[in-house]
């Protein structure tokens, strides 16, 4: 019987692990996420690649819950994050079932993070080829998180990160504008985050918003398009305000 | 001396279980919940040896939960019904489950419906049912009174008389009992029917 058990992750010389790194390189290739953590909402958004004209957008969900009170985005491969995804969906119920508690969404992000720290230390199998943006309220203190893990299988806490495509940019743009807020204004931080790399506009970015009381709930495109509008005059506002006053009319 | 039973009404399931826990010939407790809420329109009333009865019912409840995440939609109640009674049949040549189960639910297409599964998995979709010895009088109190699409006062009423019929004919009756229901609005606990309280400590 043929047992895969040789290494496809090695070290290089240099002290790399390439498949790691190249597989960071099929996040850099994914559709764009972003997540934003508030006083009290955590907000995820993602780009929606145009769909195909023939193809129902609806069956194609990029933002999942995990469980009630945890939810993930992901950017890379879809496929890898199907498996994943199952993975730890079954893991939040495992851990209800052996001890009767929620998970903590730091416990998940650990979970997940260790899934795919195995696969870069296995025989025969490959690393996942994406990050995720896990968000979720812890159930007992109520504190909302978000965190990321990516390939190699690290893992941290932030107040708001991007990942995928052109995840530099938008990180970037987070870092200059970040500031502690709540309700709409944290929404509203996400969709100008994901708006600086992507089309404008209610059917390419999908965006799901999580608090303590409804968990996740998707907006809607009328929704989106709502506050994509609201950004934009905030920002021709500015423009406005920005412009030196008009010169005095010349004495006669 | 467990008893357990449910019926099916206009809109609505409503099953009712007695709630003592008992080991031999000692009573440990008096209020113990046997009717699990296993979704938001589903219950689970268990009869049968405790350790079995949490465990399966956790297990069954745990699986259907991941369902609801894997697929976006809740199982029906006779998807359920299969399902427990799918676990059930595996286990019993082996590990057997000594649990009796009676699965109420409601779905916004087809209504109310309740499902009869024995330890041995058997599966019955049935409009009344009960388990225990408290079954031989229930189950003829329902047989006399009984009648498709009753409401849920003329139910509740049909459940009290049963409970009366236990308490009076059953030589080592339960003092108390939990009834549950379901309908759209959701699995519920309806009311407790006690005729013993935990006495409150005295203090020292």
């Amino acid at each position: 019987m043929a047992r895969y058990d040789r290494a496809i992750t090695v070290f290089s010389p240099d002290g790399h692990l390439f498949q790691v790194e190249y597989a960071l390189e099929a996040v850099r290739k994914g559709n764009a996420a972003v997540g934003v953590r508030g006083t009290d909402i955590v907000v995820l958004g993602v780009e929606k690649k145009s769909a195909a004209k023939l193809q129902d957008s609806r069956s194609v969900r990029k933002i999942v819950s995990l469980d009630d009170h945890v939810a993930l985005a992901c950017a890379g491969l879809k496929a890898d994050a199907r498996v994943l995804i199952n993975r730890a969906r079954i893991e939040c119920q495992s851990h209800r079932l052996t001890v009767e508690d929620p998970v903590t969404v730091e416990y998940i992000t650990r979970y997940i993070a260790g899934l795919q720290q195995k696969y870069t230390q296995s025989g025969g199998v490959r690393p996942f080829g994406l990050s995720t943006l896990i968000i979720g309220f812890d159930p007992y203190t109520g504190v909302p998180s978000l965190y990321q893990t990516d390939p190699s299988g690290t893992f941290s806490a932030w107040k708001a990160n991007a990942t995928g495509r052109n995840s530099n940019s938008m990180r970037e743009f987070l870092e200059k504008n970040y500031k502690e807020s709540s309700g709409q204004e944290t929404v509203k931080l996400a969709i100008r985050a994901l708006l600086e790399v992507v089309e404008s506009g209610g059917k390419n970015i999908e965006v799901a918003v999580m608090t303590k009381e409804h968990g996740l709930r998707q907006l809607e495109e009328a929704e989106i398009d709502a506050i994509v509008a609201e950004i934009e005059s905030e920002k021709a506002a500015a423009e406005a305000a920005k412009k030196p006053p008009a010169p005095a009319p010349k004495e006669t | 001396m467990e008893c357990v039973f449910g019926l099916v009404g206009n809109d609505f399931a409503v099953v009712v279980a007695d709630t003592s826990a008992v080991h031999s010939i000692l009573v440990h407790k008096s209020n113990e919940d046997k009717i699990m809420i296993l979704d938001s329109h589903k219950l689970i009333a268990a009869s049968g040896e405790p350790g079995d009865r949490v465990q399966f019912t956790e297990y069954i409840q745990k699986n259907v939960a991941l369902y609801q995440f894997r697929n976006g939609i809740p199982l029906t109640t006779a998807a359920a019904a299969n399902f427990t009674r799918g676990e059930l049949a595996t286990a019993l040549r082996k590990n057997p489950y000594s649990v009796n189960i009676l699965l109420a639910g409601y779905d916004k297409e087809t209504g109310p419906s309740l499902y009869y599964i024995d330890y041995i998995a058997t599966l019955h979709k049935v409009d009344k049912g009960a388990f225990g010895y408290g079954s031989y009088f229930s189950l003829s109190m329902m047989d006399r009174h009984y009648h498709s699409g009753m409401t849920v006062e003329e139910a509740i009423d049909l459940v009290d008389k049963c409970i009366m019929e236990i308490r009076s004919r059953l030589v080592v009756a339960p003092p108390n009992f939990v009834i549950k229901i379901v309908d759209k609005d959701g699995a519920r606990e309806y009311a407790w029917r006690e005729s013993v309280k935990d006495a409150a400590v005295a203090s020292a």
